[in-house]
């Protein structure tokens, strides 16, 4: 009983303090695994808003513009076909001009040379003033108040991309520039604005990242999901009920059961592979075409949306089935009318799913020739589904393998817009599920 | 006939077929129909369905297989001598092709073709003014296969419509013929609806089909390009465009699991920490918010990480260790792909190890804890070795995933292919390398081209087998206590 004395019941000798040690230890591994990943998402998300949220907003120079009569219109006559001789670098000079003017105007004084006034303003301006023009003809011999793109690098010097430093290393820019555009910030000329051009606008070359745009990225992503809506739903769904309802046990429908669990897990790049050799070479549809995205999404997003719907189906008790079959109803019709309303909330879940993975899916995108410049917007559908057109992941894609810095901030951007639509799909699945998932 | 008309005709046939049908089976019952064996939609429905589904199947494979026919039609114009050295037929027919398609525009636009196509100069012009890209200039020999691809797809599309149409009227009669009070509408209509089911779930097969087929076919004949042996056995990855290019592709693989070692290395002990937390420690609560938290990191495009670590993660990377400790200066680098891919794979392990771990019978845990075991020593000695196959089939689902993982180390690892140790320096993999051999290039003469299949080949090879073993073993465990 000398043990007793040597270690009281109530305290805990070295070999239990050592193993409750050991226990805390364990538990507070598990905690750091998950605060790890936690933050890692955080992380994330943190430095892709702070890199990408500047690009919803954008910095405008708005001042008066004379639309010159004798320069625009040397006809006179306001005819288009005249008029859409005057190109983009007449329009360019125009612009400049104003601007200078503008800014003697307001009496403001600079060290820039009067030759590198109009490298403020973006080069896209006079396109988008040639436009407005060309829509609007009554506007020649008008002074009109024009609001144009500010230059990249100034538009950088507002959102702390560019530097007073970084700029007299800069061959686009310059010091006395960005000195100048404070002062016209606080004469009012500049402004940093929202942006809605970000979302309609269509790409824009290598050197001006200011009016680059994710309206075509958006439409052809649109396009493409509405194919693969179309296609993978129906056959999704016919080839689940197959499966699920009908296929007798035998080894036909054992080779297609396992097919589809590895085409499930067949890396995305394949089915681009699959798509180019397919689609393109031997079926010789065109490439960078929604049509062909759509159907290289179709086939990988298939096993996507087959697996979640024969959950579903097996999820419908069988004695909804019996019933049905008891009153008479054929087998067929046991499905359409029974079996596959009371699944539709799980399949349509399963379905919003898969298409959002659709969406967000760029490699096999690049294969098929996605990766294209495209400035003009598609067509309407039909058609226009075999026009080229951009997706926005690989616009992203393609936005980060460009020079100008200004890139980045945009491809951060568009991973913003290309991340709410993900939120907002996987919310409708998330409340389509709560709501009518029922547990029988 | 253009196919949108075509389709517009099927269906307005379709639809009066059903309209049809429907009355017709009404009539021959005289106005009664209890007296009909099927409802009167049944006969609708078929008539519609024997309209429409032949016809579809037609429409379909004709277009499919209508390429072949206008290419003979183009190549059978061209003669040998027309491919210039330093150029190719698979060029050519590029040249036909557009030249085809110009015509086609300048035809839309009410242009006289006839002077266009006697003379080679006037052509080229006239494309350039429909804006029309040129490869080489047109020649006598190119313009009449362009007239022959034209006047094939013409005829092809003529054929298109009288035989489809055919078929669709042929299945509106031969349906409506049939229409009696005994007819079984309803069992024939149910029986070409199983075949069309039947039919979407080979959709699936025909996939596989075409992935194996469609790699198997271009491998092969980039084998008979390039020597099977020097692609296995070489140890350099160099290609030139010009020719005499090393394709060997063990470079490629070791990259290949470089990455994926590290990223397992990441995502291995954080996933499965996290799940044995969430799983035997945390509350109901906590495990609710927490896990479709992690989650949420396998819902991400793969696109998002790529350029996390192109602008955060390779510079942080470059700038706090690997330049100062003086071992690379190269932002793009095995370790910051892996650190990303490791990211993106944690869900992977986290998820099906949290499934497995609650599988096992909560009997074993009572047991050992029962006998004075500590919670920990109960997971470690108890818990783990139950569930283990299971937690080895997510590690290998991951690792799968982790090799056919693209967007990340198209940004992340860099391009250049070399056999090295350090982590830091950049490194590229199997898909880099399919993505960069195949992008923007689509004539499939050329070894270095030809490779990305060969390359293709052995990733679904890798995967299938890494999915396959993963697949087994998690069913069996499954099995096991079920």
């Amino acid at each position: 009983m000398t043990d007793m004395t040597d270690h009281p019941l109530l305290m805990p000798d070295a070999r239990t303090k050592a193993r409750n040690a050991a226990e805390r230890r364990f538990r507070a591994y598990g905690l750091t695994a998950i605060t790890l990943a936690l933050a890692a998402l955080v992380w994330l998300l943190v430095s892709i808003f702070s890199a990408g949220l500047p690009a919803f907003k954008q910095t405008f120079i708005t001042f008066p513009v004379t639309l010159d009569a004798a320069t625009l219109d040397k006809s006179g006559k306001l005819d288009p076909v005249e008029m859409a001789k005057v190109t983009t670098i007449g329009y360019g000079k125009l612009i400049d001009k104003a601007f200078a003017a503008e800014i003697e105007a307001k009496g403001i004084a600079h060290e820039v040379k009067p030759k590198e006034l109009g490298d403020m303003i973006s080069e896209q301006a006079g396109a988008s003033l040639r436009d407005m023009v060309l829509a609007n003809p009554a506007l020649v011999g008008q002074t009109i108040q024009f609001q144009a793109l500010a230059n990249g690098r100034i538009d950088g010097y507002f959102k702390g991309r560019v530097t007073m430093e970084t700029a007299s290393r800069d061959k686009n820019t310059s010091p006395e520039k960005l000195a100048l555009a404070d002062k016209l910030r606080d004469a009012g000329v500049i402004a940093v604005k929202l942006n809605p051009g970000f979302l309609t606008m269509s790409d824009a070359s290598d050197k001006r990242p200011e009016a680059a745009g994710l309206g075509v990225a958006i439409l052809g992503s649109l396009y493409m999901v509405v194919i693969v809506l179309c296609l993978a739903l129906p056959i999704g769904v016919a080839a689940s009920v197959y499966l699920e309802e009908f296929a007798p046990k035998n080894t036909f429908t054992d080779i297609i059961e396992v097919n589809i669990a590895n085409l499930a897990a067949v890396p995305s790049i394949v089915y681009g592979i699959l798509g180019l050799a397919i689609f393109i070479n031997f079926a010789g549809l065109p490439q960078s075409a929604p049509i062909v995205g759509g159907l290289v999404l179709t086939l990988m997003t298939l096993p996507r949306i087959i697996i979640p719907t024969r959950a579903a189906l097996k999820a419908v008790p069988p004695s909804i089935r019996d019933a049905a079959l008891g009153v008479g109803a054929s087998k067929l019709q046991t499905v359409t009318h029974h079996v596959l309303p009371l699944a539709a909330p799980g399949i349509l879940t399963g379905t919003i799913i898969g298409l959002a993975q659709a969406l967000g899916e760029s490699a096999p995108l690049l294969l098929i020739g996605m990766v294209a410049f495209v400035k003009d917007f598609p067509g309407l559908p039909p058609q226009g589904l075999f026009d080229p057109a951009a997706a926005l992941p690989v616009q992203i894609y393609n936005w980060t393998q460009r020079g100008d810095p200004g890139f980045v901030e945009r491809a951060s951007g568009a991973i913003i817009v290309l991340l709410v639509f993900l939120v907002v799909m996987n919310a409708a699945a998330i409340y389509l599920r709560r709501k009518y998932e029922r547990r029988w | 006939m253009s196919i949108g008309l075509l389709s517009l005709i099927l269906l307005a046939l379709a639809t009066a077929g059903y309209l049809v049908a429907r009355t017709r089976a009404v009539a021959s019952a005289g106005g009664d129909a209890r007296r009909l064996h099927s409802l009167p939609a049944f006969h609708g429905r078929l008539t519609a369905m024997s309209v429409l589904v032949p016809a579809a199947v037609i429409l379909i494979l004709w277009l499919i297989f209508e390429g072949f026919a206008i290419r003979g039609a183009a190549l059978s114009q061209l003669k040998p001598s027309d491919v210039p050295d330093g150029s190719t037929m698979d060029l050519i027919m590029s040249d036909v092709g557009r030249i085809a398609d110009g015509l086609n525009q300048l035809e839309a636009r009410g242009t006289e073709l006839a002077p266009l196509l006697a003379s080679p100069d006037a052509l080229a012009a006239a494309l350039k003014d429909v804006g029309v890209a040129q490869g080489g200039a047109p020649t006598p020999d190119t313009i009449l296969a362009a007239q022959a691809s034209r006047e094939a797809l013409r005829t092809s599309r003529i054929g298109l419509s009288i035989v489809t149409l055919a078929a669709a009227v042929a299945g509106l009669v031969l349906v409506l013929r049939r229409i009696t009070p005994e007819f079984r509408a309803r069992n024939a209509t149910e029986a070409l609806s199983m075949w069309l089911l039947i039919g979407a779930s080979l959709i699936a097969v025909g996939t596989t089909l075409g992935i194996v087929l469609s790699l198997l076919s271009e491998t092969l004949h980039f084998f008979r390009l390039y020597d099977f042996r020097d692609f296995f056995f070489n140890l350099t990855w160099n290609p030139k465009f010009t020719g005499g290019s090393d394709l060997g592709i063990w470079p490629l693989i070791w990259g290949t699991i470089y990455v994926s070692a590290i990223a397992l290395a990441v995502a291995v002990p954080i996933g499965l920490f996290s799940a044995v937390y969430l799983a035997e420690y945390a509350s109901k609560r906590t495990r609710a918010y927490v896990k479709p938290l992690i989650e949420i990191l396998a819902g991400i495009p793969t696109i998002v990480y790529g350029l996390f670590a192109l602008v955060t993660v390779g510079p942080l990377l470059r700038d706090w260790i690997s330049i100062p400790m003086g071992i690379g200066n190269s932002s793009s680098s095995v370790m910051t792909a892996g650190l990303v891919m490791g990211i993106m794979v944690i869900p992977f392990v986290s998820s099906l190890s949290d499934d497995i771990i609650n599988a096992v019978p909560q009997s074993l845990r009572d047991g050992s804890l029962g006998l004075g075991a500590t919670p920990s020593e109960t997971i470690r000695q108890v818990v783990l070795p139950a569930a283990l196959p299971g937690i080895v089939g997510a590690i290998l689902l991951a690792a799968s995933r982790a090799i056919g993982e693209t967007m990340i180390v198209v940004l992340g690892a860099g391009a250049a292919a070399q056999l090295s140790l350090n982590p830091f320096e950049a490194m590229t993999t199997v898909t880099v390398k399919i993505v960069s051999q195949l992008t923007g290039d689509t004539e499939f003469n050329s070894p270095e081209t030809l490779v990305a299949f060969a390359l293709g080949l052995t990733l679904f090879t890798l995967t299938l087998c890494l999915n396959i073993v993963a697949l087994i073993i998690v069913r069996k465990y499954r099995e096991q206590y079920e």
